[in-house]
């Protein structure tokens, strides 16, 4: 099967692999253009309040 | 976009919150909590006089023991997880909770289920004897059963949501739900003798065995205990201060960082054992890198109330909560230089980790949970307030110092054992038999147990604080001293 071959020359490299999506995951929190939309999700807790409360027996 | 809705919550139909389960899920983490504290509290006793196992099978010390650690970390700590996760979920993707009353109802009363079998099984010597995973095989079929479902329950709610973005506490939740149905699953592989009787033998043997077992048992602790209760503190710590988190983009890379990390820490519970020199070095690694999320999450939390610090001497909800953040930090700090192989060597069996656990179990753990838990009681009642905070005030500080006198007592008491084991007279004998460093920690336990029943009593204080504010009584007391004001300059 091509796709065991394919496989078996990722599978030694998992930590290279691992280090590059981490790095993209820091590289999207950081990046500038996104600094205004994370401040707006920060203030979802307090997106709730004044609605209905009732129990919902 | 989310600013749009925000401006106009006019526009947006009210969301009828399922709120009937968070309540007696609060309710069950108040009773298991106090009741995980008494059996703890016991055994304490019984440690520091033996005398008080009353010569019973089921009140040994033996069977007592994981009665505690289940009731405390999975009966106590898991309903506050459960009943928070179910709460923030709903509120966070503003909508109701998928499955409707119905499916909630069987979760909580499932999951009691499955505490009320372990604990049973546990007093009657019914025990797979691994540490942190103790219910047979079918306590854990039942588990399986249930968190599958508040799995749906919460993913199901996730879908559905209003809010475009998944706010980083559900993260946390999610991880700690998925997490551990994947090491339940993995650690409980157990064959049964019969499907009638309730012995069973693990799928796994030998170093593999152990391997497994603290798998399970250090990430039980990475993603039960740190990544569930790290998602209350992103939802209750901002709610309680009335502020966003310090950083939310930190937030992020601190999630992803222990999810990468923790996973791997595991091998230091096994230092100088069979398992390969290689993979304790591997877990020693991890350990140490594990320092890094978790300080950063611990300065996130902390630094929300940046700006604010007066907060924290006006109202005690939020000093639990943050005094809990604390405690998070001082415990990772300590954790990670434990898992170093030469301070493990001293450190390893003796009563200093159990001082480390309970820094963890009682100052992080347990006073994040109180905090939120005085969070969600007057909200969920649709109280003005709690009945008093004069008496979580008492709380806080009758339990703050239990836990001091608590892990000071261990740490001594647990160094003192690890030197008295090393110890070599001049002809190389060992200097002390096992029963001597028995017979010099008795002080310690004796100092340990106190500080355990003052705790308990917090916690007894908690629950008539509760039950008044749940019957709508308010206590008339004075307010806080507020902060003097003091202006320093015309500028100003």
């Amino acid at each position: 099967m091509e796709s065991t071959g394919i496989m078996e020359w990722l599978h030694p490299l998992w930590l290279v692999w691992l280090v590059i999506l981490f790095a993209v995951v820091v590289w999207w929190a950081y990046r500038p253009k996104n600094k205004h939309r994370f401040e707006e999700d920060a203030r979802i807790p307090f997106q709730d309040e004044g609605e209905g409360k009732e129990d919902g027996r | 976009m989310s600013a749009a809705i925000a401006a106009a919550p006019s526009l947006r139909t009210p969301v009828r919150y399922e709120e009937a389960v968070i309540k007696k899920f609060t309710v069950a983490t108040v009773f298991w909590g106090v009741t995980g504290f008494l059996v703890g509290v016991v055994i304490a006793w019984q440690l520091a006089f033996p005398a008080l196992n009353l010569g019973l099978e089921w009140t040994t010390f033996g069977r007592l023991r994981p009665l505690h650690t289940s009731a405390v970390i999975f009966a106590f700590g898991g309903n506050a997880l459960l009943g928070t996760s179910l709460y923030v979920v709903q509120r966070t993707c503003r909508t109701h909770l998928f499955g409707g009353p119905a499916f909630a109802n069987f979760i909580f009363w499932g999951y009691q289920l499955f505490i009320v079998m372990a604990a049973s099984g546990y007093v009657l010597g019914i025990t797979q004897s691994k540490e942190y995973a103790e219910p047979e095989w079918y306590v854990d079929i039942w588990l399986t059963i249930v968190w599958v479902c508040y799995l749906i329950c919460f993913a199901g709610t996730l879908i559905r949501r209003q809010e475009p973005h998944i706010y980083v506490a559900n993260w946390f939740y999610l991880a700690f739900i998925l997490t551990i149905a994947m090491l339940h699953i993995v650690n409980n592989l157990a064959v049964p003798v019969s499907f009638t009787g309730t012995k069973s033998y693990i799928y796994w043997s030998g170093v593999q065995d152990a391997m497994t077992q603290w798998w399970y048992g250090h990430n039980a602790v990475g993603f039960f205990l740190t990544a569930g209760f790290l998602g209350i503190m992103y939802y209750f710590i901002p709610k309680q201060a009335n502020r966003p988190v310090y950083s939310y983009r930190l937030s992020i890379v601190h999630f992803w960082t222990l999810i990468f990390l923790y996973i791997w820490a595991g091998p230091h519970h096994l230092h100088y054992t069979a398992l390969p020199d290689w993979a304790q070095t591997l877990g020693m690694i991890f350990s140490i890198m594990l320092w890094m999320p978790s300080w950063g999450g611990m300065i996130n939390g902390i630094m929300t109330l940046s700006g604010a610090w007066d907060k924290l001497r006006t109202d005690p909800i939020l000093r639990f909560l943050v005094v809990s953040v604390a405690f998070y930090g001082m415990s990772t700090f300590e954790g990670p230089m434990m898992a170093i192989k030469a301070v493990n060597s001293l450190s390893h069996y003796t009563d200093w980790t159990i001082g480390h656990v309970h820094s963890g179990a009682l100052g992080w753990v347990a006073f994040v949970s109180f905090g939120a838990i005085y969070f969600l009681v007057p909200k969920l009642w649709n109280r003005e307030r709690l009945y008093s905070l004069r008496l979580v005030t008492y709380h806080f500080w009758i339990a703050t110092i239990g836990i001091v006198l608590y892990i000071t007592a261990m740490w001594i008491s647990g160094i003192m054992q690890g030197l008295m084991w090393r110890a070599y007279d001049t002809l190389g004998f060992l200097q002390y038999s096992f029963i001597e460093t028995v017979e010099a920690m008795h002080p310690y336990y004796v100092i340990r147990a106190t500080g355990g029943t003052m705790f308990l009593l917090g916690s007894l204080i908690m629950v008539y604080n509760v039950w008044k504010t749940i019957r709508g009584d308010l206590r008339h007391e004075a307010a806080f001293a507020q902060p003097v004001r003091i202006v320093t300059g015309a500028a100003e």
